[in-house]
């Protein structure tokens, strides 16, 4: 019988210091942060972080655990510029920046095990002056020349999703999947916390086929983590913790502001986090935001 | 009939989207999303419009706290605006930071790109959507820090700049509109795509659009005013925007007419 179940400290004990990771969701949106402050919490270093990046990417750059960012934004959306991220690249962060749909186009390709694929973004920008980025001329009748998007592998994709079996079949119940599964595909090992381990028989399939993420041999290890996501969003189970983005965006303001941030939220085991940010009471009671 | 600034601007902003074909209409930041939801409620009702998520809304959502959940008609995720912006069926109205006179924008840092000054958000679709569908600029202070000298510091979005175009060729998807700001609005349509003023704001003399801006605007030899809001289009607009949200974009929150 198929039994991927491990730990949230588990998962993080299969990375490695200068690894690739890619971190599903999308801004405030089904961030895995339970992992997130694991790893904050960790001795891992150098990582190079893909992202459609929220507070994971903070977290991490305010750690000191990023060698190097592969992104488009890193946004907490209602507060608009992240403010760790900010410091940090203020302060040199090595980065490599593109369009959204580049980072999309990039993890297709891996996902197809193709070396690059053909688009038309970044034509025209100083996304171009990317050190080692090539373009293609079609060999067709139009002969244009097209920027080719290379490959990007991560060694590990890191997602959270809402309701998992043991045996990796994952679903994701929000109203916008994101990137994950280009995530998984492209990664050489994929590993998900779940709001709720549940059986089989009770994924719902198949009444939840569009929520079933991608395949179960895409997903290496699942760990049960009930509001890993906080304080992101893991909707419809509960909503972005405004409240708490604002204290962690405030705690940018000084080192100090840092270390006490670090000393109640972060360095705490998920029992203690869950308390200090209100419990899971407040948390399943969150507003819907407003856009 | 009284109306602020911030609604002179939604009602010229809404104007790009006058002749648009049915397609994605999207507005960045409050005062271009009330100008889309105007275009859509009033002259223009085949833009699909979404709820700033990842929902087409059936009629424009309004702005804050709302007591009844609005009417969606279609799902809108991330993987398919992509495709559909890739398609081209989509003019965007956005908000960067700065903007040259090739019509090149910049929401990614301020300084240089390794160590900046200010780190911003980043690109975001910029690069994608500028080489793939029409865009309009909306700008709530007009002045030399936003309209620069030279070029933008990163380059976000492409414009009429061939130099960075691939093969010196003009992408195909490449058409900027509107440059809509608090003074005035402007295109591209001097020669060579040079920004050319399309109208003044009440009250707004042409020098102050010169000794505001970091690169020379063509000027027609009859500039006119900047259309005001219609009573209907006042009325759109209060309702869409309860909270005065619009208020809060422009210091102070002037009237239309200076």
């Amino acid at each position: 019988m198929l039994d991927k179940r491990l730990s949230v400290d588990a998962i993080v004990a299969e990375l490695r210091d200068g690894m690739t990771i890619a971190i599903g969701g999308w801004a405030t949106r089904r961030k895995p942060m339970a992992l997130v402050r694991a790893i904050a919490r960790s001795s891992l270093r150098d990582l190079t972080i893909v992202s459609y990046g929220g507070p994971d990417v903070g977290m991490l750059a305010a750690s000191g655990k990023i060698g190097k960012l592969v992104f488009a934004f890193v946004s907490l959306d209602h507060v608009p510029i992240e403010p760790h991220f900010k410091a940090a690249r203020q302060a040199g962060l090595p980065v490599w920046e593109m369009d959204e749909g580049m980072l999309h186009w990039g993890l297709r390709a891996a996902a197809m095990r193709l070396p690059f694929l053909p688009t038309r973004v970044g034509n025209g920008t100083a996304i171009l002056d990317t050190p080692g980025l090539r373009t293609v001329t079609s060999p067709y009748a139009d002969g244009e020349t097209l920027v080719a998007m290379p490959a990007i592998r991560p060694d590990v994709a890191l997602l959270h999703v809402h309701r998992a079996d043991e045996k990796g079949n994952v679903l994701t119940l929000s109203s916008d999947p994101f990137f994950d599964e280009l995530m998984a595909r492209a990664a050489d090992r994929t590993f998900v916390t779940t709001e709720q381990m549940v059986s089989t028989a009770d994924l719902g399939l198949p009444d939840n086929a569009r929520y079933h993420l991608a395949e179960r041999a895409l997903i290496a290890g699942v760990a049960e983590a009930k509001f890993g996501a906080h304080p992101t969003s893991a909707s419809p189970d509960y909503q972005l913790d405004l409240g708490h983005l604002k204290t962690y965006a405030a705690a940018a303001e000084s080192a100090e502001a840092w270390a006490t941030y670090r000393f109640t939220y972060v360095d705490v085991a998920s029992d203690v986090y869950l308390a200090a940010v209100g419990g899971g009471e407040t948390i399943a009671a969150l507003p819907v935001p407003v856009y | 009939m009284d109306f602020t600034l911030a609604e002179l601007l939604i009602t010229a902003c809404a104007e790009a989207w006058r002749h648009d074909p049915e397609w994605l209409a999207t507005g960045i930041t409050p005062i271009p999303r009330l100008a889309a939801s105007l275009a859509k409620s009033t002259f223009n009702p085949a833009l699909m419009i979404t709820d700033a998520e990842n929902m087409f809304a059936e009629t424009p959502v309004p702005l804050g706290p709302r007591a009844a959940a609005p009417v969606m008609e279609g799902w809108a995720p991330y993987a398919r605006t992509f495709d559909n912006l890739w398609g081209g069926r989509r003019h965007a109205f956005v908000a960067p930071v700065q903007i040259d006179r090739f019509g090149q924008t910049n929401i990614s840092v301020i300084g240089d790109h390794a160590t900046p000054k200010a780190a911003l958000l980043g690109a975001r679709g910029f690069p994608g959507n500028s080489i793939s569908h029409p865009n309009s600029f909306f700008f709530p202070v007009h002045n030399k820090r936003a309209l620069v000298e030279g070029e933008v510091d990163f380059v976000c979005s492409a414009g009429y700049n061939s130099t960075r175009w691939l093969g010196g060729k003009k992408p195909v998807g490449l058409d900027l509109r509107l440059i809509v700001t608090n003074l005035a609005v402007m295109d591209f349509g001097g020669p060579d795509h040079e920004v050319r003023l399309v109208s003044l704001h009440p009250g707004v003399a042409v020098e102050e659009v010169h000794d505001n801006t970091g690169f020379a605007v063509i000027v027609p030899d009859v500039v006119p005013t900047t259309a005001t809001p219609t009573a209907e289009a006042l009325a759109v607009i209060r309702a869409l925007d309860p909270h005065n949200i619009r208020g809060t974009i422009l210091k102070g929150d002037p009237p239309g007419v200076r």
